[in-house]
């Protein structure tokens, strides 16, 4: 291995009496692409954190080429040549690209001087790693994977020698995946070294060179890329093993359960982001709805929940018209047997300043069952909550705990035992898996394969590609507010990929 | 690492915190004390003795609280339901009115047993509606609650003018006000209780609106907390989001929490109407339904913690009046001052100890901050 580029020894790092990181030792060879993957809650992103100076060690040492280093703020990390691509980008919406290259880093009182000195070195720097954007285009008019390309000019811009990327490919299409890591190679070649940090086993395969496994605080093992195996990897993130891919037996599709006929709905800027869609869910199967983020899957899930009004079209559940236009509402369809796991848990699904209990009927709090007169009933509540605890594994098993010191997954199974126990006809989940951890995705997918098969009619709308093709018996691609193409399971990643990104469907089946 | 401090039991939360707060207020202003030349220790020596000293202290401070709880109340409600009711003031005000209707036509009739349920009647009601307007334009037309129940209090209090000076002023008389009720209307004292514990009263304005006070705090915790209403208020409080995913209707919800709120912020206009001055004069309210914002936030918007704020402020309107009597360097103003500092600690500044307080308490003991439970594992 070349020499070390960062050098961590002994690194430990608490949070009251939460040790996020416990006696870590890592060391990154300079010029290498070395991954970092762990659950959520691992420490991944506390180490990064330590590393770029936003927190500092309780104690350890950080060397960076060989030199011990002290890092306190992310000027001192720039300063040694680290730089930060962050999972949600730190860009000035309204700005243009170098503009938003220079923000903070500007050399002089001037803006124009400093804007001319920039043009030159970004452009050297566009031609050098094959990161075109054009340097005077508006940030927020800008595709994502363009977006990131600005996020990791700014880090090169600063001096980067050591790139540290935060769950990168988490809002980019396979395609925009794909060049991201071309370019990740390029910088490779160079002799930059790439902090990967990610929990997509894939992307560790294909483009590490090294990967390191964090469990609970700790490094569990350093293992050289080409030595390992996604099962190994999954096993020693969780610590124990895990199926990756959920066993289901063949959809024994019965009738149509819901049927979706040219729903049109706008987002609230009036921009239309479902446009004329059709489509039948049937009891006992899974219909999987693929896409890259903001192709209006969000909207589509809104429209169909009775959240968001829809403009115009017909929604038919169990063969009765639902009136998704005008005065339809979730209480009302939650009453005829629809249930919906919302995309977004923490501020739609889950109220979580709210005890677990109290989350635990939330959208049912109308039920008679916990109910006595206009009060709570809340023994029925708590006890109904800890049925729930045993039954769905959730954890701590206390329904009295705020639902804010719940995991990632365990509130999202907080969210699927209070809507699949109510036992739905048909179940709609959005992001099922987004920031749940790898033991509770297992266990997730058993959910809702068990769901399919009491002949319930499931809709799973997911980023994760992987997930939708695991899970579904059909697959729905949405690409800018319509489907564009309809495949079964078998469908290959190439495929659908080309599907999401718009790629006609002739070309698609060349 | 996304909670890097965990929760405090609850004693710490809310008891510790705010003694802390009060706490470092009073530090303050002692500095302030000292700056005018006197000393701050005897400073609080006489503002305690005055508040709690006699019985005729007790009681008004007391008296005072009534009219706190009722505002702070009000304020939480709302507050508990995402909405920031500034309007208790003129709700407050207006109520007035209500009661002025029933004392006025009753007074001479009915005995006050009576009288008192029917003018609780009306003071709620007429609160009610002088919500109703900014909840409703709230609710159907996004006119933002905080800038309409403002303006609602110049309105308020523009009306009361009028009738104060015209359709409710009696004839010859030169005062802005109505005439003085009869016994009829006038509300029995309280200070028999403080006298059974041997304290000597001379005369104070404590009344039964203090039991009623007590009676509304413990039906406002059952309402956010045991009812199925509350529940939906502090959904839409939460977030608005979770509470459209959860069928709540958002009109309905805005429109009940604020006419609940203006109810108990009516009421308060029992306490100095009917309780102590037995007519209903210019600017009774005087600022306590804005004081009722910081007894809400110093009381953690919880009826008990609320009830507790409402008799520190009842202490400091007391014992700040013996204070402007005894030290003559010490003005109503230098009184305005402590206060402005108990609101800034207690209220804008509640969360500035709270990391240390925090760390302090994970590093003694984990489990009692429940750090525990943070991190589920397994999952």
């Amino acid at each position: 291995m070349a020499q070390a580029a960062i050098e961590l020894i002994g690194i430990n790092k608490s949070f009251g009496a939460v040790r996020a990181n416990r006696d870590i030792n890592l060391e990154i060879g300079r010029g290498t692409i070395h991954g970092i993957v762990g659950e959520n809650g691992a420490g991944k992103s506390t180490l990064m954190s330590i590393l770029y100076g936003f927190y500092q060690a309780d104690s350890g040492e950080i060397r960076v080429g060989g030199q011990p280093a002290s890092i306190k703020t992310p000027n001192d990390a720039i300063a040694l040549g680290i730089g930060m691509v962050h999972q949600h980008f730190m860009l000035v919406d309204n700005f243009t690209v170098l503009e938003n290259v220079i923000l903070g880093a500007e050399s002089d009182a001037l803006l124009k001087k400093s804007i001319a000195k920039a043009r030159s070195e970004l452009e050297r720097l566009e031609r050098e790693y094959g990161l075109e954007v054009d340097p005077d285009a508006i940030i927020e008019e800008l595709p994502v994977g363009l977006q990131q390309r600005v996020e990791i000019l700014k880090a090169l811009y600063r001096g980067a020698e050591i790139l540290i990327l935060d769950e990168p490919t988490g809002v980019l299409t396979p395609a925009e995946a794909d060049h991201l890591f071309r370019i990740l190679r390029q910088l490779k070649d160079q002799g930059k070294t790439v902090v990967l940090i990610t929990h997509k086993l894939r992307e560790i395969m294909a483009i590490t060179d090294t990967v390191s496994v964090m469990r609970q605080g700790t490094m569990v093992a350093t293992r050289e890329t080409r030595k390992t195996t996604v099962e190994e990897l999954a096993e020693l993130m969780v610590g124990r093993r895990v199926l990756l891919r959920v066993e289901k037996g063949e959809a024994e599709a019965g009738a149509v359960k819901l049927a979706v006929k040219n729903l049109t709905v706008r987002d609230t800027r009036g921009v239309t982001m479902v446009d004329d869609i059709s489509f039948d869910i049937r009891a006992g199967e899974i219909v999987g709805i693929a896409g890259v983020a903001g192709n209006g899957q969000s909207e589509l899930l809104e429209a169909i929940s009775g959240i968001r009004r829809a403009v115009s079209g017909s929604v038919m559940l169990d063969g009765k018209p639902i009136d998704l236009t005008g005065a339809a509402d979730p209480g009302e369809l939650r009453d005829r047997g629809l249930a919906h796991v919302p995309e977004d848990r923490h501020h739609v699904g889950l109220v979580l300043a709210f005890e677990e209990n109290e989350n635990s009927i939330l959208g049912y709090h109308d039920d008679p069952r916990y109910l006595k007169g206009p009060f709570l009933n809340i023994d029925a509540i708590r006890n109904d909550a800890r049925d729930k605890i045993a039954k769905y594994d959730i954890r701590p098993a206390d329904c009295r705990l705020k639902t804010a010191n719940f995991s990632g997954g365990n509130q999202q199974k907080i969210v699927l035992a209070r809507e699949m126990e109510q036992d739905p006809g048909v179940l709609i989940v959005g992001q099922p898996t987004r920031g749940v951890d790898v033991g509770a995705i297992e266990f997730i997918h058993k959910r809702l394969i068990a769901m399919r098969d009491q002949g319930k009619a499931v809709l799973v709308v997911s980023v994760e590609l992987d997930e939708i093709r695991s899970l579904s018996d059909r697959i729905l691609v949405m690409f800018a507010g319509r489907i564009v193409g309809e495949r079964g399971s078998e469908a290959t990643e190439g495929e659908l990929g080309l599907l999401m990104a718009g790629i006609e469907h002739q070309e698609a089946a060349l | 690492m996304s909670t890097p401090y965990a929760k405090l039991p609850a004693w710490a939360d809310y008891g510790l915190i705010p003694l802390i707060n009060l706490f470092v207020a009073f530090v303050v202003a002692g500095f302030v004390v000292l700056l005018v030349g006197e000393n701050p220790l005897r400073a609080a020596v006489i503002l305690v003795e005055g508040a709690f000293g006699k019985g005729t202290g007790i009681a008004f401070t007391l008296f005072y609280a009534t009219t706190f709880i009722f505002t702070g109340l009000s304020v939480a409600v709302a507050a508990h339901c995402g909405l920031f009711n500034i309007g208790t003031e003129g709700q407050a005000y207006i109520a007035g009115l209500g009661i002025a209707i029933v004392c006025l036509s009753f007074d001479s009739t009915l005995p006050w047993w009576l009288t008192f349920p029917l003018a609780i009647i009306a003071a709620a009601a007429v609160g009610a509606l002088w919500a109703l307007i900014p909840a409703y334009l709230q609710a159907k037309r996004g006119s933002h609650i905080v800038i309409t129940t403002i303006m609602f209090n110049f309105i308020a209090a523009s009306i009361m003018v009028y009738l104060l000076v015209g359709p409710l002023k009696p004839a010859a008389s030169q005062a802005p006000q109505t005439r003085n009720f009869l016994a009829g209307a006038e509300l029995p004292k309280l200070n028999w209780i403080i006298e059974l514990f041997g304290a000597k009263i001379r005369s104070a304005p404590l009344n039964v609106t203090f039991l009623l006070a007590l009676v509304m705090a413990f039906l406002v915790w059952l309402l956010i907390w045991r009812t199925k209403l509350g529940y939906e208020m502090r959904t839409y409080g939460h977030s608005p989001k979770a509470a459209r995913y959860a069928g709540i209707s958002e009109t309905r919800i805005i429109i009940t929490a604020m006419m609940i709120s203006g109810a108990l912020a009516g009421m308060m206009a029992l306490n100095p109407v009917m309780g102590d001055q037995h007519n209903v004069a210019i600017d009774f309210v005087s600022g306590a339904g804005f004081v009722g914002i910081a007894v809400a936030l110093m009381g953690r918007l919880h009826p008990f913690g609320i009830v507790l704020a409402a008799v520190l402020f009842g202490m400091l309107y007391q014992g700040g009046a013996e204070l402007a009597f005894e030290m003559p360097a010490i003005s109503r103003d230098m009184i305005v001052i402590i206060q402005g500092l108990v609101i800034l600690f207690a209220g804008a500044l509640e969360h500035m100890f709270r990391p240390y307080i925090q760390a302090l308490f994970a590093s003694f003991s984990p489990r009692s901050v429940g750090m525990e439970a943070v991190k589920g594992k397994g999952a």
